[in-house]
């Protein structure tokens, strides 16, 4: 695409996140989405559904790279969207950047059908 | 110096070329050295020296300035060796031209050689800073044997000494001067010491040992001139103003190579002498090693890469192909008492890994850097025994998956196979070898403390303390008890708290306690936590036993909470929460019911329902509304319930006296009383308490954490009962007279509990691992005690017994309440 700010989706600056918590993103007509901030100070987003039963990961703890689900503790890992250990079953994950203290997704993988 | 006065098998066969090396220094001897290795008889060698001597270790000048060796024990190529290579020493005269043209080179005294191959070694010169002032005498550089001379010197008068410069060779040369006795101050323009070489960290303890040690550090610190008092330096005035008086003072900010012999001459020069893998100038007949050339960019200030020159310049000259292709560096302090190792890149970066080990009791710290399972920096103080073999694998760049989970611990663990068998390297450990740095353990003694019978971890924790402090050798007793006792014959001890960490419970709330560890990063870091910040089952674990040990003093960590607890409600399937009021004793009145009421429609709460704990319980509120619901249910006098903790929940009464035919006593006023004095408590679980009026038990008190029967002559005390998975019937603990009585045993113990057990361990469980008559004996034995325990419980009340919906409903943490933004495609689109 010809220009790539209209590539991503703004969704405000870095702040309204304290790292080791997660803020959430309804979706009209799609799922809502997770935006994590890692105590490391990384930000991930996925899908806010536990890949078992739908729990809101958002609302999870978070450790490392991962969040545990608070319905039923399955892990799950923030950059792949993958459960970890020996549960099976995946997340689809959005994109994120950080630009100039702001928070941005890919626009294509907020509103459009997502891959697992 | 004559060379001429053995007898040389080759002397005077026409074939030999003729080599001159100006430079009589650690690079210019050790190329002839392998020259000479390659082709001995290939070459007539004359080597020009500025120094009056035969070469030596020049990197050894610190310990000869330190007093730990003299200048004897530092030389490298004695008279002998010289004369025994028929090599023409020509020392302090060094070469002031070349003569590209014609082939010679023309030494300060006059003396003319001829070559046929030119090596020029002029190695570097300190770099001196500016300054006015900085030819003064007393002023000094730290390059050779004349500048120790010269600080030894000034040492021997005493006084005070200003160091500029707080890298490698400063920093060495402040340490010689302390050990002379002189008042030393280093300067450093940087926030941190040695910052090429160090991470902030390391950085940071090495300036505290330094400082320690009597040394003055002054960091940021900026020199603006050197002062002057007859004729000679008298102290160091900074930027900012400040003056530090100054007998001596040694220039030590770096070196820069020494290239104005090859610029006259007209080779080509950049920072330094540039040369090819070969090490050969722009000139075919002249070559350049040491710290005077620039090879593919870069100029080295080390001894290492020094060694990697020669060979290729030996390879070179006798047509070998094998080239120089750069070199990487390590650094080692020689400082005694201060180990201290760097190597490669440390700066970090998203893409890179870092494992850091900190032992806090002996001073280490261990960092190495991981790129693509690649080791590409290490920074260790403290212990650098594995300085070297880091070094290697960094060179190498081998794969390190294999060994990663050891690779901290260092070679004895994770090297040669290791982690297939990481006994083998511990068994090759001697006797005497230590285990545990912190309690002092070797190797012998947890041997035979395991073969006195300590057959589990834990057991040797206890018997000879090794790895019961920091944990960090943990792995090193368990390979000796596997070494010793075999692999099936390790008795497993207490599990460990989670994967996170090598310590059980108990241990940790010990630890806790004893190190005063007072937040979850340090409890993290003192205890060798194994992630970087824990996991689902550790921190929340980590939070309550903080919170228990240091009330009023701990900040919760609401990042370390369950959803229900950090959102003061209880999580449904649906991703919706259930909200309880806390009614107290189980009554209520019609104001609170019809709050109730109006919450239930205003929200079109789903569903009612009447708990087990005699409460009621609305369905299906989201997340966004629960600050509403709580104001609307505090403005009615309702608070939590805390039915989403691990905390009081309810206390079940019966109506007993006050309505029951067969009531004995005030059941229902006992409930509320009890509910008022312990509601807002965290515990390690839920924690359930009833009150029955009668032993008909209407309140079902016997299966609660903590139950009430009333009878005629007083109270029963029960304790342990647990109505859920594994239905178990409380224990009998006590019975009194009073209404106090019973309240004073209920919270002393539910402070005991909360003190004792570990998280997640509900009373049964607990008492059943503790045994009735060890809480019988907490509780009773002292007199005393369960005052104690009281006092220590209201004094956390003081600081938990406070509503959490109250200040939710007021907007704080509103962020936990709302979302970030909403996304409506449409408008998007438009956008």
């Amino acid at each position: 695409m010809s220009d790539p700010v209209g590539n991503w989706l703004d969704i405000g600056p870095t702040t309204q996140i304290e790292p080791g918590t997660a803020r959430t993103l309804p979706v009209e007509g799609g799922d809502e989405i997770a935006v994590f901030h890692t105590m490391r100070g990384e930000f991930y987003a996925l899908v806010n559904k536990c890949p078992h039963k739908q729990g809101p990961l958002s609302q999870g703890i978070i450790h490392g790279d991962s969040v545990s689900c608070p319905l039923h503790n399955w892990r799950i890992s923030l950059r792949t969207g993958e459960a970890l250990g020996d549960d099976k079953g995946c997340t689809p994950t959005i994109p994120v950047k950080v630009d100039a203290g702001r928070l941005f997704l890919l626009r294509e993988a907020v509103i459009g059908p997502r891959a697992a | 110096m004559n060379a001429q006065s053995k007898i040389d098998p080759g002397n005077g066969a026409p074939s030999r070329e003729k080599l001159v090396v100006v430079g009589n220094g650690m690079a210019g001897c050790r190329a002839v050295e392998e020259i000479l290795a390659c082709e001995p008889d290939r070459f007539d060698i004359t080597i020009f020296g500025a120094e009056p001597r035969v070469n030596y270790n020049r990197i050894m000048l610190s310990p000869v300035l330190a007093g730990e060796k003299s200048f004897d024990d530092i030389v490298i190529n004695t008279a002998e060796w010289y004369d025994e290579n028929g090599i023409a020493l020509v020392s302090g005269d060094p070469v002031v031209h070349i003569d590209r043209e014609i082939g010679q080179v023309v030494s300060r005294s006059g003396r003319v050689e001829s070559y046929d191959r030119l090596l020029i070694a002029t190695g570097s010169d300190p770099f001196v800073i500016p300054v006015p002032g900085h030819n003064l005498p007393g002023v000094v550089t730290f390059r050779d044997l004349d500048d120790v001379d010269r600080m030894l010197a000034a040492a021997d008068k005493g006084g005070s000494a200003v160091v500029i410069g707080g890298g490698l060779l400063g920093l060495e040369a402040a340490h010689g001067l302390a050990l002379r006795g002189m008042k030393v101050t280093v300067l450093h323009l940087m926030p941190t010491l040695m910052e090429r070489q160090l991470d902030e960290a390391a950085g940071w303890l090495l300036k505290n040992e330094l400082e320690r040690r009597g040394q003055t550090i002054l960091t940021g610190a900026d020199t603006a001139e050197i002062l002057e008092k007859d004729g000679h330096v008298s102290g160091v005035k900074l930027k900012d103003g400040t003056e530090i008086p100054a007998d001596i003072v040694v220039m030590a900010v770096g070196i820069r190579p020494n290239t104005q012999l090859a610029k006259a001459a007209g080779l080509e020069v950049g920072r330094g002498i540039v040369v090819d893998d070969h090490m050969v100038t722009s000139d075919p007949a002249v070559l350049a090693v040491g710290e005077c050339v620039e090879h593919r960019g870069a100029c080295y200030g080390l001894v290492a890469p020094l060694w990697d020159m020669c060979r290729s310049l030996a390879a070179g000259l006798t047509a070998q192909p094998r080239g120089y292709e750069g070199s990487v560096t390590s650094t080692k302090l020689k400082v005694s008492g201060i180990d201290l190792f760097s190597a490669g890149d440390f700066s970090g970066g998203d893409d890179c890994e870092d494992i850091v080990m900190r032992d806090a009791s002996r001073g280490v710290y261990k960092r190495v850097i991981v790129r693509d399972n690649r080791l590409i920096g290490a920074v260790l103080y403290g212990d650098t025994a594995d300085g070297n073999w880091y070094f290697d694998l960094l060179k190498k760049g081998e794969d390190i998956s294999d060994i990663r989970e050891a690779l901290i611990f260092g070679q004895a663990f994770a090297a040669g196979g290791a982690l297939a068998d990481p006994n083998a390297a511990v068994a090759a450990l001697s006797d005497d070898a230590e285990i545990c740095g912190c309690n002092g353990v070797s190797k012998g003694q947890v041997v035979s403390c395991i073969t006195a019978g300590a057959h589990s971890l834990d057991a040797v924790r206890s018997s000879c303390k090794a790895s019961a402090s920091c944990g960090s050798c943990t792995g090193l007793v368990e390979s000796l008890l596997a070494i010793t006792l075999g692999d099936d014959a390790v008795e497993s001890g207490p599990k460990t708290l989670c994967k996170c960490t090598s310590f059980t419970h108990d241990d940790v709330r010990r630890l806790i306690l004893e190190k005063q560890l007072k937040e979850i990063p340090e409890v993290m870091q003192e205890l060798h936590w194994t992630t970087p910040d824990g996991c689902s089952s550790c921190r929340p674990a980590l939070n309550y036993y903080l919170l228990c040990a240091w009330p009023g003093e701990y900040r919760d960590d609401e990042r370390s909470r369950f959803v229900n607890e950090r959102l003061h409600a209880n999580i449904q399937k649906d991703g919706t929460y259930s909200v309880v009021p806390r009614m107290w004793g189980g009554l209520t009145s019609p104001k609170e019911l019809r709050a109730i009421a109006d919450v239930v429609e205003k929200y079109n709460a789903p569903m009612v329902k009447v708990t087990g704990g005699q409460r009621l319980d609305i369905f299906g509120i989201r997340k966004e509304d629960l600050p509403a619901v709580w104001a609307d249910l505090n403005a009615a006098g309702m608070v939590s319930g805390h039915a989403y903790g691990k905390a009081l929940r309810t206390v079940k009464t019966c109506v007993g006296s006050e309505w029951c035919r067969f009531g004995t006593q005030d059941s229902t006023g006992l409930g509320v009383k009890i509910e008022k004095l312990t509601w807002g408590s965290y515990m390690p679980h839920k924690f359930k308490i009833a009150v029955s009026g009668c032993p008909r038990n209407c309140a079902e008190a016997t299966i609660k954490d903590f139950g009430v029967i009333c009878v005629d002559s007083g109270y029963e005390l029960h304790i342990g009962g647990n109505g859920g998975i594994k239905v178990r019937a409380t224990d009998l603990l006590c019975k009194v007279e009073t209404e106090q009585e019973a309240m004073d045993i209920c919270i002393a113990f539910i402070q005991l509990y909360r003190e004792d057990a570990h998280y997640l361990e509900r009373t049964a469980p607990w008492l059943e691992r503790k045994g009735l008559d060890w809480i019988k004996g907490e509780l009773f034995d002292d007199p005393a005690r369960v005052q104690r325990l009281g006092d220590r419980f209201r004094l956390s009340q003081k600081y938990w017994q406070v509503d959490p919906w109250a200040g939710r409903a007021r907007g704080a943490h509103r962020e936990l309440h709302s979302h970030l933004a909403e996304v409506r495609p449409l408008k998007l689109e438009q956008a």
